[in-house]
């Protein structure tokens, strides 16, 4: 069994959305700011962020991490859960009017199109930021680990159809899977939320990872 | 009594959620349910037997995943044939209840967005319902939360079975389906599929549905079904709690059936509790009728557009007849120009789009298909689809996701005996030409009598008369000055006599005469004053959007008259009435290639069109254009500038090149080309951001690109590297899994083209992996795409 919340107002994170578009500490022209603005908005209007969830306990079977149906021999997803009794996996989505408006752009207009992703990305980042900030207060006094996802480090894509039949986030809040793994809609998020007796440090999500030639790595102040 | 004799009698109770009894029961997460019909059958009838004790005239089949995708066709027939046998002994041992056979969503997307081609979604479903037989009353296709598949559903069942079918959507509080579909335009494609019943299930709860229930009665003509979950599950000591206990589920049902819903039952959460105080509340009650209704509509899959009150705009532009640009769009397979087309008649104010894409050269069913799917990734609005060819509006109708108008029919009885059956299984606004084996009448008298002769025939085909929209045919009055009088004449007597709606191709009246914007626009007001309800028109002529405007203000259909003053205040001083609607842009100082080094589109365009009343095409390509773009692209080389800039100035010289091709065209020459280029995403990958990035800088550039699109297999793009004689074709893939996919297509292009070179490129491609996967280049960026394809360009010349 699987709950479902929903988010109609997300808050947007401008920097997050400029750094996929490449501006790193370089501030952008007006009229790229004064049209992402235009397509924010529009975005905004046509998406329907929701999240679908599960608790599970967290156990090992000789070199397999087990959560519940998702399997793993994973080293990476091991280290982010030691200490950890329980663990939340979830789905999230900014829904399928985001992937109209990028469809529609897709077509005719790279700039646009552009700029529809990078601002969908942003707000699928912040639907899973602000999902794991409500979980912290939900499963105080446990604290959540930094979400990870098939497809970081060695857990592998794969895991997504196991993750598919726990959660079943076709019928809970419609995201499918297609058979190269992709979530439609585009702009979907599948991850393992550890839940830990200590906390721990912010951003720790990018300091783990070992690809420190990121352009998408947060920074420590992020 | 059979199950649509017992629906139109009164309340029909259907059963609740199935998936939350077996979890109570030990179903385990990722078991599949179906397999319980075999394992634990005993448990499935207890379930529906408790459902019928509790006052459920209807059970559901445990059978909402049981399709191909999820078992093999052995075990499938075994599930379905459990199932069913476990539903009838449940009936049998009650002595009462029918059998609603359910079949729940594929659990796949459909294309454009997914990856599930939709015929192969309409034969999967087909493999599911070829095993029923006649062993259930009726199909429940249920917790569909995409239009399209759900066509794909009820296409199948009725192909398949004859048993009634039923459709049950997800809507969320907002009203409307995940893909897009609001109550009116779900209603109006279910009906015109021709279901039996329709209405919501899932993700809701009932107090949310009972708000949602009333649209949906009155926009229905069949019985409304309602079916929410007990709210929203929580857990509470280690057990799924719903937040909706039954007495408050029983009643907001209760207000369901007052306002209008028939078939009512539950969904997740819902215990036969549930359904027994739901039932007991609501006995008693009358229900209210199951009402014809009579608006004509067309649908898209977001919405639909009523005919009957303010009259609607169908755009004309996408129509060969008459317009060079557009033949030569269609015969290079250049999609991105109708899109471009279609976009700009929705922001001039079109409803609906009109698609003719008859060209004899083309395959025409071919490429109506392949032009309307490109445009429904677009544009939300409805389509017309326009076509002489039956072949080509059967694959159309039955691809098109939503209700579409069709046009035409005639009174011919070739015509009728070729559309009608067509509107009959697919749904569909039906444009009836009142026109016959004897001609076009010239009386008004006589385009009615042949109204009247379609009508009837519509009705021996179970066509309803909402569907069928008149087109008493708008003639040339330089051929014949009684014409238009006729016409007027007809549209009087259709709305008085028939009470039809109707629709006219208003630009036809001018033809033959100058200025012809004048003469069009005082005939479409003529034909607004006798209750036109829709106009095929060009939505780009100020004339008519004025006249437009101008009716609904005279008419009180623009309250306040507050759209007018909008529209008005906006209009150029009147002396000006034949000029474009650009605005007279400020030509900045530092000229062209300021203008598109900073990416201002409109003053590029204004000042292209400066320059050339003093410079040649070449010399302003040469001198302004192709020196800023160097300079942009330089700087985002050196990542001074950023990707958004770089394609605001390739969309600023985009419009200054337009300026210069339209001055080409106009003394008969063409702007030089470099070499072609095929672009496409490779299969399996739906994402091509980086390779649209590509495009439009290489056009710029001035290279002829063949762009294929995303997904798209090896031979495809083999094919049309062959056809085109492109010396490089660009590769884009994204996804480490279709990185596979981009191997075998060098393979392919080195097997069949070795002197066609490739270049690569994609977020998980690095110099090394292109290498390794045989690529002649990788494009680290859409610059170096570029830089590459100027080289092949020059020495292919050279060679």
């Amino acid at each position: 069994m699987s709950y479902r919340s929903y988010y109609p107002r997300l808050r947007f994170p401008p920097k997050q959305a400029l750094r996929y578009l490449g501006y790193r500490s370089a501030e952008p022209e007006r009229e790229v700011l004064a049209e992402l603005e235009r397509v924010r908005a529009e975005v905004e209007r046509a998406m329907t962020p929701a999240v679908c969830y599960v608790r599970v306990p967290v156990a090992e079977e000789g070199e397999e991490l087990v959560l519940s149906l998702v399997r793993t021999k994973s080293e990476g997803l091991k280290r982010n859960l030691s200490g950890c009794g329980e663990a939340v996996l979830f789905a999230a989505t900014i829904g399928m009017g985001a992937d109209r408006v990028l469809s529609r752009y897709a077509r005719v207009d790279p700039l646009r199109e552009a700029m529809a992703l990078a601002i969908g990305a942003a707000y699928a980042e912040e639907l899973c930021d602000e999902f794991c900030r409500d979980l912290a207060k939900e499963c105080a006094p446990l604290y959540p680990r930094p979400r990870f996802s098939p497809g970081y480090g060695d857990f592998p894509l794969s895991a997504q159809r196991q993750f598919f039949a726990l959660l079943s986030p076709e019928r809970e809040i419609g995201i499918t899977l297609n058979d190269s793994l992709l979530m439609s809609p585009t702009k979907s998020v599948t991850a393992v939320v550890g839940l830990s007796k200590t906390p721990c440090r912010p951003n720790a999500r990018c300091a783990d990872c070992e690809r420190t030639d990121c352009v998408y790595r947060a920074s420590e102040e992020d | 009594m059979d199950i649509l004799q017992a629906i139109g009698r009164g309340f029909f109770f259907l059963d609740g959620g199935m998936g939350t009894l077996l979890q109570e029961r030990g179903l385990c997460a990722g078991e599949l349910p179906e397999r319980w019909n075999l394992a634990h059958a005993d448990e499935i009838v207890r379930i529906h037997s408790e459902y019928l004790a509790a006052g459920a005239d209807a059970i559901t089949t445990n059978t909402f995943g049981a399709n191909a995708l999820k078992y093999s066709d052995e075990e499938l027939k075994a599930v379905i044939d459990g199932a069913l046998s476990c539903a009838r002994k449940a009936t049998d041992q009650a002595g009462r209840g029918y059998i609603l056979f359910d079949i729940g969503p594929s659990g796949k997307l459909l294309r454009p967005y997914g990856d599930l081609d939709f015929e192969d979604a309409v034969e999967l479903f087909a493999k599911t319902v070829r095993l029923i037989g006649d062993r259930a009353d009726a199909i429940l296709i249920e917790t569909m939360n995409d239009s399209y598949e759900t066509k794909a559903a009820v296409l199948a069942a009725k192909e398949n079975s004859s048993l009634p079918v039923f459709v049950t959507n997800v809507y969320g509080a907002d009203g409307k389906l995940m893909t897009g579909a609001d109550i009116p335009a779900m209603v109006a494609l279910l009906e015109g599929l021709g279901v039996d019943a329709l209405g919501m299930n899932c993700s809701l709860g009932s107090a949310q549905m009972a708000r949602l229930l009333p649209q949906m009665y009155e926009e229905s003509s069949v019985p409304v079904i309602v079916q929410p979950n007990a709210g929203l599950p929580r857990e509470e000591n280690d057990k799924t709690v719903y937040d909706e206990d039954e007495a408050f589920f029983a009643e907001n049902l209760l207000s369901c059936a007052k306002d209008g819903a028939r078939m009512l039952g539950g969904c997740c959460g819902t215990t036969p509790a549930y359904i027994r105080r739901a039932a007991d509340t609501i006995k008693g009650t009358e229900p209210l009728p199951v009402v014809e209704r009579a608006t004509s509509v067309a649908s898209s899959y977001t919405h639909a557009v009523g005919l009957g009150n303010v009259p609607v705009l169908i755009g004309e532009r996408i129509n060969p007849t008459g317009k060079k640009l557009l033949k030569q769009a269609l015969r290079d397979n250049d999609v991105g120009y109708i899109l471009n087309e279609a976009l700009a008649q929705e922001k001039a104010g079109a409803h609906i789009l009109d698609v003719n894409v008859g060209l004899p050269e083309l395959d025409e069913a071919e490429t109506l298909v392949r032009v309307m799917c490109a445009l429904q990734e677009v544009t939300a609005l409805p389509l017309q689809l326009d076509s002489s060819s039956p072949e080509a509006l059967a694959r159309a109708m039955r691809r098109y996701n939503g209700k579409p108008m069709v046009n035409s029919v005639n009174g011919k009885k070739s015509s009728m005996q070729e559309i009608f059956p067509l509107v009959k299984k697919y749904g569909g606004l039906v444009v009836a030409l009142t026109l016959d084996e004897t001609g076009i009448p010239a009386t008004a008298e006589g385009r009615l009598k042949i109204a009247r002769k379609i009508l009837r025939a519509a009705e021996r085909y179970g066509i309803k008369r909402k569907d069928i929209v008149f087109d008493p045919l708008a003639m040339a009055v330089s051929a014949d000055p009684s014409a238009p009088r006729a016409t007027l004449g007809a549209l009087s007597l259709l709305r008085e006599k028939l009470g039809a709606n109707t629709v006219l191709g208003v630009s036809n009246v001018s033809f033959g005469l100058p200025n012809r914007e004048l003469i069009t626009s005082a005939f479409f007001a003529l034909a607004l004053g006798r209750g036109l309800s829709a106009a095929i028109m060009n939505p780009f002529s100020a004339e008519m959007i004025r006249t437009y405007r101008s009716f609904l203000a005279l008419t009180g259909a623009d309250e306040n008259c507050s759209e007018y003053i909008s529209f008005a205040a906006g209009l150029a001083p009147a002396a000006s009435v034949t000029a474009a609607p650009a605005k007279a842009e400020s030509v900045p100082s530092e000229g062209l290639r300021g203008a598109i080094v900073r990416g201002l589109k409109d003053q590029a365009a204004a000042c292209a069109k400066e320059l050339l009343r003093s410079a040649g095409a070449l010399e302003i390509i040469d001198r302004e254009i192709v020196p800023a773009l160097d300079e942009v692209g330089k700087g985002f080389e050196e990542k001074r500038v950023f990707l958004p800039q770089l394609l605001m100035s390739a969309e600023a010289a985009k419009a200054a090149f337009a300026e210069i091709r339209g001055a080409l065209s106009g003394a008969g020459e063409e702007q030089p080309r470099k070499c072609a280029v095929v672009l496409a995403t490779v299969e399996g990958d739906i994402h091509d951001i980086g390779k649209n990035i590509v495009k439009a800088l290489l056009e710029n550039y001035s290279f002829r690109v063949i762009d294929l699109g995303r997904d798209v297999p090896p031979e495809k793009i083999v094919q049309a590297a062959e056809e085109s004689g492109a010396p490089v074709v660009g590769l884009s893939a994204l996804m480490t899994t279709t990185v596979p996919a981009m191997e075998r297509t060098i393979a392919l292009l080195r097997e069949r083209l070795p002197a066609c070179k490739v270049i690569v490129g994609g977020a998980v491609l690095t110099e090394d992996y292109a290498k390794k996967i045989g690529a002649d280049a990788y494009g680290k960026d859409a610059m170096a795409s570029v830089r590459y394809c100027e080289e092949i360009d020059r020495l292919s010349k050279r060679g």
